[in-house]
């Protein structure tokens, strides 16, 4: 067995992390060509859980497909069903009462602090430090149980409908959101002092894997990955839909580009997340969650739509082709994770396989939603 | 007291059985603590708090066949494990409990305890080595470096103590720092021996101690989230529960050396009933604090932990090697 290994001084070898590996939250490869502890070719490779779900739209009818969105990104789910639902409405003709959509920014807005707070315990944990995953798990179970009380799941959730929502909130949810506000503003300054302050937590993130505009403009980068290079655009301003329009909130934007800015931008987006929750449940009107009359059969006009929507990950599109029938011609799902991720080849030429995993961990990759 | 077979043999055991006791219980007790850090409960089902935990993990990871991977260099394979537990426990030999409690006094006890506490890093450089894989030669290589950075800056400090005290004897550096806080080498005001930087000492001591033992920040060796496990990525059964109860054997060497070199071994920090318990409270309660840090930093990367060593631990045990040594040719 025993074969004799000669490696010549400038041999390089190749190091598959993954599809099984810690840093990688899922089942991502990177074949990474090292010389020594130096990156000098990194190649991602994706498929691993590939399910079909562009395929499966062509072959569902619109409510039979719903179910697929909450599939796509465990940690987010609902922003992705409502990217879907605000597609079919629109594009259905749908009208749908402000209550409906108001308990929808909310509950996006709860399950958007929701991701991030498991992002920020992984990503810490990617860096070496167990303890701050634990508690964000703590707060993040504050909202599951809210949102199981009302969705009846805690992961992937189908909670929209066409035209409003399959269960109207009560006062014992409104009760713990407004408890959990606070709650979570307490927490928030906890994480600061425990993680945001710590000099080793700094020293490694600040100017680790600096991303340029260019670029992210480049690959499609969005969310906090744009954000902390600079770039200003959040779809729920840009191109503001739903509710949004009606609340005051801040995109946090960081012009630095490196992995503290990406960290940042998110805490950040947490605390405007609250913001949102808070004025929602203040102007949440009485009213129907479901319009009087939503049609049964869904049968769009022929034609080309897109509608796109911020979600935890970033800008979530989808693109649809309808020919008239009741299932879509074809249905292009553009996520948010399968753009920013192609940033990491690039960047990670030349660094250390420490730093490039955690510049990996704050690019917030979630496979599932990659590889669809 | 005589030199006899029976002696030495009831000695040896006693320290080794305190070494193996000390590292079970303190897996336990890292996991209870890192469970009371992060609002859980640890082990609690087997025994009463968890206690027969230990034991029943020693049962269970025997039971488990040991997996040589194919390739890999079989001798250098089962020899890493054995040589990170084996240095360990012989250390406590020679480690003073107190005046009277000593297995075996001799008179250049640092300088065997150091000796044995480099074979640890050999141990890492066999294990991720034979193992061929490589995860396992990154976190060996990494583990080597690491182990010279370290091993510079803390043999420096060990020698201004040394200076300071006039012997490698550990009983006689303990006798040294009696009657009171003061006395203690961490602490400045030591008669006739007015030296500012000795708690600096100290924090460099400590922190090289917490490198040397592979413990979290530093523990860039098994760093999981890069390397998988590191060294012991391909290690099952007692190979891993050997490497494990290393560690943590390691860790107690790493507090007695703390205690006995700066923080007056035995002595009471009041003047007051000296014995061993103050040994046994003081060396705890740094075991204690490196539980505590583990479970609260996230790991350094491999240049800031160079970094530090070479351009701020070497310099400045240095330059206080040689602060020392003036002051103690003035007074």
């Amino acid at each position: 067995m025993s074969v004799p290994i000669h490696i010549q001084p400038d041999e390089t070898f190749v190091l598959n992390v993954g599809p099984q590996h810690p840093a990688t939250h899922g089942v991502l490869r990177v074949k990474m060509e090292m010389d020594g502890e130096y990156i000098v070719n990194a190649e991602t490779v994706i498929g691993y859980i590939h399910r079909m779900h562009e395929k499966m739209g062509e072959l569902k009818t619109y409510p039979q497909y719903y179910m697929n969105l909450s599939r796509m990104d465990y940690l987010g789910a609902l922003g992705y069903s409502h990217g879907h639902v605000l597609l079919v409405e629109k594009v259905a003709g749908i009208e749908v009462p402000e209550r409906a959509e108001y308990i929808r920014a909310i509950t996006v807005e709860l399950n958007r602090i929701a991701s991030h707070l498991f992002w920020f315990g992984a990503f810490v944990m990617d860096l070496g430090g167990f303890s701050p995953l634990m508690y964000a798990l703590q707060d993040r179970e504050h909202i599951l149980d809210m949102l199981e009380r009302i969705t009846g799941s805690r992961l992937t959730y189908s909670y929209y409908r066409f035209g409003g929502l399959y269960n109207d909130i009560d006062d014992q949810f409104i009760e713990s959101a407004r408890e959990f506000i606070p709650r979570m503003r307490k927490s928030l300054k906890k994480y600061h002092k425990l993680v945001t302050g710590n000099i080793i937590f700094i020293k490694r993130l600040k100017d680790n894997a600096i991303l340029s505009k260019e670029t992210c403009r480049k690959y499609g980068a969005s969310s906090a990955v744009a954000r902390g290079s600079g770039i200003n655009y959040d779809v729920r301003k840009n191109e503001p839909y739903s509710v949004y329009p009606e609340f005051d909130f801040d995109v946090p934007v960081y012009p630095e580009g490196d992995s503290l800015a990406r960290y940042n931008v998110r805490m950040a987006e947490i605390e405007q997340s609250l913001r949102i929750i808070e004025q929602g449940l203040d102007k949440l009107p009485d009213g129907p969650i479901m319009p009087k009359k939503a049609p049964k059969i869904i049968k769009p006009p022929a034609g080309d739509y897109y509608q796109a929507v911020e979600t935890a990950r970033g800008n979530f599109g989808i693109r649809l082709i309808s020919d008239g029938t009741k299932v879509p011609y074809r249905l292009k799902l553009r996520s948010p994770t399968y753009s920013n991720m192609h940033l990491f080849d690039e960047t990670a030429k030349g660094m250390l396989i420490m730093d490039a995993l955690a510049f990996m961990g704050s690019l917030d990759l979630v496979i599932p939603e990659i590889d669809r | 007291m005589e030199l006899t077979f029976f002696n030495v043999a009831v000695a040896v055991t006693i320290a080794i059985g305190f070494a193996a006791i000390n590292a079970a219980y303190l897996v336990w007790a890292e996991r209870r603590g890192a469970g009371r850090i992060q609002r859980r409960p640890g082990p609690n089902i087997n025994g009463p708090l968890g206690l027969l935990q230990p034991p029943l993990d020693g049962i269970k990871l025997m039971a488990k066949q040991l997996i040589i991977p194919g390739g890999a260099d079989k001798a250098l394979f089962i020899a890493a494990p054995v040589l990170a537990m084996a240095p360990a426990i012989v250390s406590f030999v020679t480690l003073p409990f107190s005046d009277t409690i000593v297995a075996h006094n001799l008179n250049v006890g640092v300088l065997a305890i150091f000796a044995f506490a480099s074979l640890g890093g050999i141990s890492l450089l066999f294990a991720g080595w034979s193992s061929r894989n490589k995860y396992a030669v990154m976190s060996s290589v990494r583990a080597v470096s690491q182990a010279i950075a370290y091993e510079i800056p803390m043999l420096v400090t060990v020698i201004t103590v040394v200076m300071i005290a006039g012997t490698m004897n550990l009983t006689d550096i303990v006798a040294a720092q009696k009657g009171g806080i003061w006395n203690w080498n961490i602490f400045p005001f030591k008669a006739g021996l007015f030296n500012p930087l000795m708690t600096m000492s100290f924090l460099i001591f400590f922190i090289c101690a917490l490198a040397e033992t592979n413990r979290a920040p530093f523990d860039l060796g098994e760093a999981e989230s890069e390397l998988v496990a590191g060294f012991h990525t391909e290690y099952g059964s007692m190979g891993f529960g050997l490497f494990f109860m290393g560690e943590y054997a390691n860790i107690v060497v790493g507090a007695c050396l703390t205690t006995l070199l700066f923080l007056g071994g035995w002595s009471c920090p009041f003047g007051l009933f000296p014995g061993v318990w103050w040994f046994l409270l003081k060396i705890y309660v740094i075991i204690a604090t490196i539980i505590w840090i583990r479970w609260t930093f996230p790991r350094t990367t491999i240049y800031g932990l160079l970094n530090l060593s070479w351009k701020i631990l070497i310099p400045f045990s240095l330059f206080n090697l040689l602060l020392t040594a003036g002051l103690l040719k003035v007074f």
